[in-house]
C-alpha cells in the first residue's frame, strides 16, 4: 500500500518565517523563486544565520525581508541601501544583503545604488527586475523596456530603460550578474559566491509579474512570462556591457550571466591607531 | 588641540558646531552619516577628523535621505549614531524621521537652523523649523527637541539627546541655530566618568530563550511604554517594518493595531515628559509679565528681562531648553498668576501659538523672519508696554 510521505521539517524552516506564510505574492509571481534562492544560499553559506542581515525597501520585492527568519529590516522606499550601509559600518562582521525591486533600487533609490557601488560598499544586492512597479499596480519604471505597456504608459513606454549591468559596472560594483527566475541553480550559486566576495555585488533577477507587467503586455500568465524570458536568454560571452540592455520589441537576446568580476578592495572606513 | 581621546576634558574656547561634535563624541557617538550644509558643516568636518581617532566612522552620504537612513541602520546595529544638517537637508530627512519613530530606533538629528524657507539665508540664523521639528513627518507621533542657547549648552544637550534617544527609543532633534553654531565661547568638558549615560532597554534574556515564543521588539513595558531593543546580529531574529506592526514587529493591517501602536508612540513621549523636559526660570516666582524664548533669541530675552527687573518691573524669563515635548503644565501654572505673556522668537509666530494654546489669551509676539538676531530692545519695549510704562 502506498505510504504518504509526511515531512515534518523542511530544510529551509529555520531560514524562513513559517508563521508568516502564506506570503502576499500573486500566483505566478517570480519573487518567491528569487527569495527561495536567497534562503537556500543563506542555508548553504556556512555563515552563522545570526550574522546574515536582510534589508529591503518598499515594493512587492521589498516584502522579502519580512519572510526571512533573520534580523530583517523593511525600510522606506529607496532607502534600503543607505540603511544597510549604516548596519554594515556599525558592525562589519555582518553579511548584509539588500533584497529589493527595480523601482526601489534604480528609481527612487537610484542615487544610493550608484554611490554605494562607487564606494564598493560591502553589500550584497539582489534586485528583482519585473520591469515595473508591481506593488502599486503596474506602472512603468526605470527598467520598463521602451514600447512596453504599463498602467501609466497606455500608449507604450516612451523612455529608454536602464541597462542595469552597464550602469553598475560603470558605477564601480565589484560583481554584476543577471539571471531569470528560470536559472534557479545559477542564482543560488551566484548569491553564494557573492557572500565570499568582498565589496559591492549586484545580481539582477528578471522575474515575472503577471499582474502588473504581464497584464498590460498581453502575456497570459506568469509561466508564459518566464518562458518568454528564458527563450530569449543567451549566456553572454564577451558581449560588450553597452549591449546588455533589454528590448522586448525586437527578437533581441536577453543576455544573462556574469558580466563584472573584479577585486577592487571593499570600502573600509578610515582607521587610525591611537 | 584634538587628541585621540573621546572626551576632551578641560576648558575650551570653541564654536557651537564644534561643541556639538564634542558632545556627540563624549556621549559615545561612533557613527556619523551626513551631507555638508551651511551652517552645520563644521560638525561634519570635526567629526570627520575626530571619529577615526576614537574608532568611530564618519560617513559622507550622497544626500540627506541617505544620511538619516544610514544612522537608523547604524542604530539598529547598536551604535550611537547622529547626523547634522540645516533646513533644506532637514526637509529631506522627514520621511525617515518617521521611520525612526515607527521602528523606535534611537538617533540624534542636529538641525543648525538658517533663514528659511527654501534655500533662504544659508549663512544667517533662523528659528523657523520649530513646527517642522514637531510635525514634519507625516502622521501622529511623539518627538523630542532641544534648543541650545550657547556652545556649552549644545555640548550638554547633545549628550542629553543621546541619552533620551536611547532611554525612550526615539529620534531626538537638537534644534540649534546659526548664531549658536558659529558663536565662540568657553566650553567646559567634564571628566569622562562624569558624562551622564542612560542606556537602551535591552532584551531580558539571551536569544536562546526565545525558541518557542519570539522576542518582541515592540512589546512595551507598562511603566514607561518603551520596548526593549535587540540589535542586528545578536540572534534575536527581529523584524522591523515601517508598516503598522504587532509586538513582534510583523505587519498587521488593522485599525485596532494601528490605533494602539500610534497611541503608544505618542504617549511614550507624553507620559515621560517630566523626565524629558528642561526649562530655565529666571525671576518667575513673582512675575506679572513672563517672557518666553529659546535658542539664540533667549540671549536677548535674558538681557531685556534683566534690564527691566533693574528698572523694577515684575518680569521673568522662561527659557525653553526642550521645545518638544512642550512644557504645557508649567506654562498653565504660570498663567494662574502672571498677566502678560511675551514670546520672542526668530520666526513669525510658531511657539507663540503654543503658548496661546496653554494660557488661553492673546500673547504678545516679538518676531523676526530670520537673518539677524532679535535685539534686546524690542523685547524690553514690549515688557515696558505691558507694565504700562509707555
Ligand atoms: C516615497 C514613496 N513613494 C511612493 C511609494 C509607493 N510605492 C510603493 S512600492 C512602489 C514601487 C515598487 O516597485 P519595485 O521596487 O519595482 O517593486 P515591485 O513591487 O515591482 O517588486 C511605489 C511607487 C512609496 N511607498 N513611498
Ligand atoms: S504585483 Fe507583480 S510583483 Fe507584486 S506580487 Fe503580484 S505578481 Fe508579484
Ligand atoms: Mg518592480
Amino acid at each position: 500500500m502506498a505510504q504518504a510521505i509526511v515531512i515534518d521539517k523542511h530544510p529551509l524552516d529555520d531560514i524562513m518565517r513559517a508563521e508568516r506564510m502564506p506570503h502576499i505574492f500573486c500566483p505566478g509571481c517570480g519573487i518567491g523563486i528569487a527569495m527561495r534562492c536567497y534562503a537556500q544560499a543563506v542555508l548553504e553559506s556556512g555563515i552563522p544565520e545570526r550574522q546574515h542581515i536582510v534589508v529591503s525597501g518598499i515594493g512587492c520585492s521589498g516584502r522579502v525581508a519580512g519572510y526571512m527568519n533573520l534580523d530583517s529590516y523593511h525600510t522606506t522606499h529607496g532607502r534600503g541601501i543607505p540603511f544597510a550601509t549604516g548596519i554594515k559600518l556599525a558592525n562589519p562582521e555582518l553579511m548584509v544583503t539588500v533584497f529589493s525591486g527595480d523601482g526601489d533600487l534604480a528609481a527612487i533609490g537610484g542615487n544610493h545604488l550608484i554611490h554605494a557601488a562607487r564606494r564598493n560598499m560591502d553589500l550584497k544586492i539582489i534586485c528583482v527586475n519585473n520591469f515595473n512597479y508591481g506593488m502599486t499596480g503596474g506602472q512603468f519604471g526605470p527598467t520598463t523596456p521602451t514600447g512596453a505597456y504599463a498602467t501609466t504608459a497606455p500608449y507604450g513606454n516612451r523612455e529608454q530603460p536602464f541597462n542595469l549591468p552597464y550602469l553598475l559596472a560603470a558605477a564601480g560594483a565589484n560583481y554584476v550578474s543577471r539571471w531569470t527566475t528560470m536559472h534557479v541553480r545559477q542564482i543560488t550559486q551566484d548569491i553564494l559566491y557573492t557572500f565570499t566576495k568582498p565589496g559591492f555585488t549586484f545580481i539582477e533577477i528578471l522575474a515575472a509579474c503577471p499582474v502588473g507587467f504581464g497584464k498590460s503586455n498581453r502575456i497570459p500568465d506568469g509561466l508564459e512570462e518566464m518562458k518568454l524570458y528564458r527563450e530569449r536568454s543567451v549566456l553572454a560571452r564577451d558581449v560588450p556591457l553597452d549591449q546588455l540592455g533589454i528590448d522586448l520589441r525586437e527578437e533581441r537576446p536577453i543576455y544573462v550571466g556574469n558580466f563584472v568580476n573584479r577585486d577592487v578592495p571593499a570600502y573600509a572606513p578610515v582607521s587610525i591607531d591611537p | 588641540m584634538m587628541g585621540g581621546k573621546a572626551v576632551l576634558t578641560g576648558q575650551h574656547f570653541m564654536n557651537g558646531d564644534d561643541a556639538c561634535a564634542e558632545g556627540a563624541l563624549a556621549a559615545g557617538c561612533r557613527y556619523f552619516g551626513g551631507y555638508p550644509i551651511t551652517p552645520s558643516t563644521e560638525i561634519a568636518e570635526r567629526l570627520a577628523r575626530r571619529l577615526p581617532e576614537v574608532g568611530g566612522v564618519y560617513m559622507q552620504m550622497e544626500d540627506e535621505l541617505g544620511s538619516i537612513a544610514s544612522i537608523l541602520g547604524a542604530s539598529a546595529a547598536g551604535a550611537r549614531a547622529m547626523t547634522a544638517t540645516s533646513g533644506p537637508g532637514f526637509s529631506l530627512m522627514m520621511e525617515n524621521l518617521g521611520l525612526g519613530v515607527m521602528l523606535e530606533l534611537p538617533c540624534v538629528i542636529v538641525n543648525i537652523q538658517r533663514g528659511s524657507p527654501s534655500t533662504g539665508l544659508p549663512t544667517m540664523a533662523g528659528q523657523s523649523e520649530v513646527m517642522q521639528a514637531r510635525w514634519g513627518s507625516h502622521g501622529d507621533y511623539g518627538i523630542v527637541a532641544y534648543a541650545p542657547s550657547s556652545p556649552q549648552e549644545i555640548f550638554d544637550l547633545t549628550i542629553l539627546a543621546f541619552n533620551v534617544a536611547d532611554r525612550y527609543r526615539v529620534p531626538v532633534i537638537v534644534l540649534g541655530d546659526e548664531v549658536i553654531g558659529h558663536m565662540v565661547e568657553r566650553v567646559t568638558i567634564p571628566p569622562a566618568d562624569q558624562i551622564p549615560r542612560w542606556e537602551r532597554k535591552r532584551p531580558a534574556h539571551p536569544p536562546e530563550f526565545y525558541v518557542h515564543e519570539r522576542f518582541k521588539s515592540f512589546r512595551a513595558d507598562e511603566d514607561n511604554l518603551v520596548p526593549p531593543l535587540a540589535h542586528a546580529g545578536e540572534g534575536y531574529r527581529v523584524h522591523f517594518t515601517g508598516l503598522t506592526h504587532d509586538e513582534i514587529g510583523y505587519p498587521e493591517m488593522s485599525a485596532e493595531t494601528h490605533h494602539e501602536l500610534v497611541t503608544r508612540l505618542v504617549n511614550k513621549i507624553r507620559h515621560n515628559a517630566p523626565d524629558i523636559i528642561r526649562t530655565e526660570s529666571l525671576y518667575l516666582d513673582d512675575a506679572q509679565i513672563v517672557v518666553i524664548s529659546y535658542g539664540c533669541t533667549a540671549r536677548s530675552a535674558r538681557r531685556a528681562v534683566l534690564d527691566a527687573r533693574a528698572a523694577g518691573i515684575p518680569v521673568g524669563l522662561l527659557r525653553l531648553i526642550s521645545i518638544w515635548p512642550f512644557p504645557e503644565t508649567l506654562i498653565q501654572e504660570l498663567a494662574q498668576t502672571a498677566e502678560t505673556f511675551i514670546v520672542a522668537e526668530m520666526n513669525l509666530g510658531q511657539i507663540r501659538l503654543e503658548v496661546e494654546r496653554c494660557v488661553r489669551r492673546p500673547v504678545r509676539g516679538i518676531h523676526h523672519a530670520g537673518g539677524a538676531m532679535i535685539h534686546p530692545e524690542p523685547i524690553l519695549d514690549a515688557i515696558r508696554e505691558a507694565a504700562g510704562l509707555r
